[in-house]
């Protein structure tokens, strides 16, 4: 079986993060890594390779920007054994709709029985792509998953609600988004590091792709950003830096100040 | 302006979130559609959203869309083609229903919102983003606009005592929507403390280590006179149990004093916990989000931290 992975570049976590006043997108001109939600979805996938199932190749699918080389390189150090970057100026400025349509387009041509998300993406907080993505190919979908298992040609997954816990089984081909708790990621190797300038990189445009340009963009957004403000102003926070546990007389004193204690 | 609110529901209770929502829609004016789709409606309970402002309630009862979300969005599509938004307050299930609503209509989806409104002009919906440092207003190039409401953003307060008329409505599932079933549920578990009455929580998340590093939080917590509490990412993976969660899927509380243990401080996390009245903070990244909320930031090493601070509250 092929397993595909989506993958997205973020502003790194010490960027500090803004959108552009004119054009109401995220600013990318900093330092970008990969989202760290989507590494749970990497290891997921090489932990079934490593549980015996017969997985021919993992694929990491990523939209966005041509120099998102540099995450897509750790994608491929995790373990992804090719990537696909959909990449093209008439993507920016896509809105949830155009890029779950976007991605789903590209997934319809890479022959996955398994498309596996990270739960979120740490820059945008949207945790519905799977969601969305699932529709577009007609699979079923299985959101927030915490654990994960395949027999057969059905997968069957544990996901936490406002109610407990579901287990849910479903066939495969399917669309899965799992919880950061899942796994835990391994650190790549020095090995995998190098190994991973070795594999291969397809870089492909949205004609490529075969994607609508009319659905996709800025043009195409069906969410459309009026205004940005501030938001209500809140007293800013005291900040103690400890060392060798060195703040807790400062912390009672605190919490006595405050009366809670 | 016809407006539709999706009702999620389980065992016989509606979604706190999507009641939150409908009461909200309701009190903008006009006519507000309830939807609820399930197995075994009872059609006078269904009635009963007439009291959060539902001027009809349409229920779709079939086998098929028993607690998952792909046939919901099945039975909601023929109904959202027709209207000009489509609401939805948090939850797991919402969550999916709203995106693949949007996908299957070719909508724009607006998430974790905090207010909205409805109205000749269009909708429109104001999200904070960017770890809540900005608000942004968006509106909707096309019908109907889709929003997703943040949790415990909308008072589920009752309107009135009105009783809504009630239409059952035809369910068309598609054959790989229903493709997925539910093989199991396991409840929440009851009984223990109830996080949701304590004045202080002493809360851990993954920062602390390892579940053998619990009786150090459960140490400081009875040095606070309070008690413990998690997140989902730790009960997930099953260092303690779901009854202590607090978060989105989880218990929303607000204790006096709220100290966050090796927490970075999701949104998911946020939404259970931002009123509590004191919130301390200890945790070794200084860009965790939950410095931007905490009344007292503490940058360190939390296991070295939590036992000074229970020696110190000993020490009083």
């Amino acid at each position: 079986m092929n397993i595909a992975v989506c993958v997205k570049e973020v502003p790194s976590a010490t960027s500090a993060k803004r959108l552009d006043p004119s054009t109401h997108r995220l600013d990318r001109s900093g330092d970008s890594e990969l989202n760290p939600f989507d590494v749970h979805g990497l290891e997921e996938a090489i932990k079934l390779r490593e549980a015996g199932h017969e997985v021919e190749e993992i694929v990491a699918v990523c939209m966005g920007r041509e120099n998102a080389q540099r995450p897509l390189q750790k994608a491929l150090a995790l373990g992804a054994d090719r990537v696909v970057l959909l990449t093209d100026p008439a993507l920016a400025g896509s809105d949830i709709s155009g890029t779950a349509y976007a991605l789903a387009t590209v997934l319809e041509g890479q022959n996955a029985d398994l498309v596996i998300l990270g739960q979120q993406a740490s820059d945008a907080d949207c945790y519905v792509m799977a969601a969305a993505v699932a529709d577009h190919l007609r699979r079923p979908l299985v959101t927030q998953v915490a654990s994960l298992s395949l027999e057969g040609g059905t997968l069957r997954a544990k996901r936490q609600t406002e109610h407990g816990y579901d287990v849910i089984e479903a066939p495969l081909p399917a669309v899965v988004s799992v919880s950061d708790a899942i796994n835990t990621p391994r650190l790549p190797s020095i090995k995998a590091i190098m190994g991973a300038k070795k594999k291969p990189t397809d870089q492909v445009s949205a004609a490529d792709a075969g994607i609508d340009s009319s659905r996709v963009g800025e043009a195409g957004a069906q969410s459309v950003v009026r205004s940005v403000s501030p938001p209500p102003a809140k007293q800013e926070g005291r900040r103690i830096e400890d060392t060798g546990g060195d703040s807790a007389g400062a912390i009672v004193e605190f919490l006595a100040e405050r009366g809670v204690i | 302006m016809a407006t539709i609110v999706f009702m999620d529901h389980d065992e016989g209770a509606f979604n706190p979130n999507s009641l939150g929502v409908l009461a909200k829609a309701a009190s903008l004016g006009g006519e507000v559609t309830a939807f609820v789709g399930g197995s075994g409606i009872d059609d006078a309970w269904a009635g009963g959203l007439g009291a959060y402002g539902a001027s009809k309630v349409l229920v779709a009862d079939d086998a098929a869309l028993a607690g998952l979300p792909q046939p919901l969005v099945d039975a909601l599509e023929p109904h959202a083609r027709e209207a000009d938004a489509v609401l939805f307050g948090a939850g797991v299930v919402s969550a999916d229903v709203a995106a693949g609503l949007a996908a299957r209509v070719g909508s724009g989806i607006n998430c974790e919102t905090t207010d909205f409104r409805l109205g000749d002009g269009g909708a429109v919906a104001v999200r904070p983003a960017l770890g809540d440092t900005v608000m942004v207003e968006s509106s909707f190039a096309s019908s109907p606009a889709i929003i997703l409401g943040r949790a415990n953003a909308f008072a589920p307060e009752p309107t009135g005592s009105g009783t809504a008329p009630v239409e059952r409505v035809e369910v068309t599932v598609q054959e790989w929507s229903s493709a997925a079933r539910m093989a199991g549920r396991e409840q929440a578990e009851t009984g223990g403390v109830d996080i949701t009455e304590a004045d202080v929580l002493v809360a851990f998340g993954r920062g602390i280590g390892g579940p053998e590093n619990i009786p150090v939080v459960e140490q400081l917590a009875k040095a606070l006179g309070g008690e413990v509490a998690a997140t989902r990412a730790v009960v997930d993976a099953g260092w303690t149990s779901y009854s202590m969660q607090v978060g989105q899927t989880g218990k929303t509380v607000s204790p006096k004093l709220y100290v966050a243990c090796g927490i970075s401080g999701a949104i998911q996390h946020k939404v259970g916990m931002a009123n509590a009245g004191v919130i301390v903070a200890i945790n070794k990244d200084v860009n965790a989000p939950i410095f931007e909320f905490a009344d007292l930031g503490v940058v360190g090493d939390v296991l070295t931290v939590m036992p000074k601070l229970t020696e110190a509250l000993a020490a009083r």
